[in-house]
């Protein structure tokens, strides 16, 4: 069972007090963008195989939106973190690579 | 290839199952292929069973990073129906279904298939509105499916609890020719009918990469070495995104775990398979006696072939509601396949960026059913750049938002 700490209000949080989000740092288009743009935002997604940042809001308990790092292969969770950041935070990215040396944010 | 008969089984039962041949052929990699097929789960292989079928391409290879039918083929529910809402899907589903009946014979291989009746219980107002609504869709589409009411639900599985105070039965979506089929059997059978063909299906051999050249495909790299072909079909369902990386391009795709579980077998007890979408659960009796139970997909990326157990709890739980005789049953074996997920929850057969690359992915949680029909259509879009049954599926439907969407036809995971 996956379990999450949330940044807000710092509890352990198992999935089903969770509600999933899909990816985070999405970087919006919005009206006057290119097809190509607006396509990629909505519908396009990497879909990667290793580590992972996602959205998840603690659905049943404080009510807010979070981010994670999780990894999709093995469902090693790296951290989490405020949702008020459009990247991910040199905190979380050293907490990933003091365990996997050899990633890098693409 | 000898041929499987009852005569043969009387030859081979004088002579100690001596003269069985081995059902195919796993050579070394030739240099060069005129159709590269990654993924010999049942849509790879199907396809490529029709690339040479129907359309005379036979210097073909299919590649497997594991095991021949090893991935979501062998993890399904075994589940064959086409109710579905939308036109598109309804054409390939039952192309899908109707080849079913006589695969057996087309490839002499014994696939099970038993078309015992599917039916899709309506356990809320908006569901006996939506399966009137697909019924009516089915006539028009001509899918022979049919609206029931509660009593004749519990006349065709009798252990069904139709006035449960939390999930009533208040009738259902019944389409007698659908069924189940042995889904290790469909896989096994196409493989045997290409090496029949001449073609190599070459297992334990990760693609690591695709080979372009101007903007088309001009070979594969692999863990056996670079292979040159023309045309490249990516059918890896789970694994579409990674194999669309390597190919330089983007899918609108996430991959969730989907999971399933089987009882201890039992005396027969249901002889239809019985979905129930509102509470994520659909049950089946294989010809063992298990009690095939189907439960959600995960809400989050996964590529880990494994469930979770709360999913487990909330399908048992309803699924015992709706069928109280089970609740003593022991659960033998649970698993979980990776599938693919496209947001109008439809699959995607296409042409792809890359020239001579083509992808056929996004089947999410109900591949199974469609094999033979997603290969017939994949194979006539690879030979000839078009398929009537695949054109509605194409990439760019996205882009365009021509979506084909069954998110809602269907529910839930289908």
């Amino acid at each position: 069972m996956l379990t999450l700490t949330c940044p807000y209000c710092g509890i352990a949080a198992c999935e089903t007090e969770l509600a999933p989000g899909g990816e985070a740092h999405l970087k919006r288009f919005g009206p006057g963008s290119s097809d190509d743009d607006f396509e990629g935002y909505l519908f396009l997604r990497p879909n990667v195989k290793g580590v992972h940042f996602e959205r998840w809001r603690h659905a049943m308990g404080c009510g807010k939106w979070f981010l994670a790092a999780r990894c999709t292969a093995t469902l090693e969770v790296f951290g989490t973190y405020s949702a008020q950041t459009p990247e991910p935070t040199a905190e979380i990215i050293a907490a990933i690579r003091a365990k996997r040396p050899d990633w890098s944010l693409t | 290839m000898r041929r499987y008969s009852a005569f043969a089984i009387a030859r081979e039962a004088m002579r100690h199952h001596s003269g069985w041949d081995r059902a195919w052929r796993s050579p070394a990699p030739k240099a060069r292929y005129d159709a590269i097929i990654v993924g010999a789960g049942g849509h790879g292989l199907a396809t490529a069973y029709y690339l040479g079928k129907n359309h005379g391409i036979r210097n073909v290879a299919v590649i497997e990073k594991g095991w021949l039918g090893g991935g979501n083929t062998g993890r399904n529910t075994t589940i064959i129906r086409s109710n579905y809402l939308q036109d598109p899907s309804a054409a390939i589903y039952e192309k899908a279904r109707s080849l079913y009946e006589t695969l057996s014979q087309d490839l002499n291989y014994n696939i099970m298939f038993s078309p015992r009746g599917v039916m899709m219980l309506a356990q809320t107002e908006h569901e006996i509105r939506g399966y009137q609504r697909t019924a009516h869709a089915n006539a028009l589409q001509g899918v022979a499916t049919e609206y029931i009411s509660p009593r004749r639900v519990k006349e065709l599985c009798p252990i069904i609890n139709i006035d449960g105070p939390r999930y009533p039965v208040l009738g259902a979506l019944w389409q007698p020719r659908g069924g189940t089929a042995r889904h290790d059997a469909v896989a096994w059978g196409y493989a045997r009918a290409c090496s029949d063909m001449g073609m190599d299906i070459i297992q334990q051999t990760e693609v690591t990469g695709v080979r372009r050249e101007g903007g088309r495909v001009v070979g594969v790299d692999t863990t056996r070495g670079t292979i040159a072909c023309d045309k490249l079909g990516i059918v890896v369902a789970g694994h579409s995104g990674v194999m669309a990386e390597r190919a330089g391009f983007r899918l609108p795709i996430e991959s969730v775990a989907l999971q399933a579980l089987v009882s201890e077998p039992i005396k027969p007890v249901m002889d239809v398979v019985v979905m129930a979408n509102t509470v994520h659960g659909y049950m089946s009796q294989s010809d063992k006696g298990e009690m095939v139970i189907g439960g959600g997909a995960d809400g989050y990326n996964n590529y880990t072939q494994r469930g979770s157990f709360h999913h487990v709890e909330e399908t048992v739980r309803a699924l015992v509601e709706t069928f109280p005789m089970i609740s003593r049953l022991k659960m033998l074996r649970w698993w979980g396949g990776i599938v693919d997920m496209t947001g109008d929850r439809s699959p995607i057969i296409s042409k792809t960026p890359v020239d001579g690359v083509f992808v056929n992915c996004g089947w999410g949680t109900g591949g199974f059913k469609a094999i033979p029909g997603s290969g017939w259509a994949m194979a006539e879009l690879m030979a000839k750049g078009q398929s009537p049954l695949a054109d509605a599926f194409s990439l760019d439907r996205f882009r365009e938002g021509r979506f084909i969407d069954e998110s809602v036809a269907a529910g839930v995971a289908h």
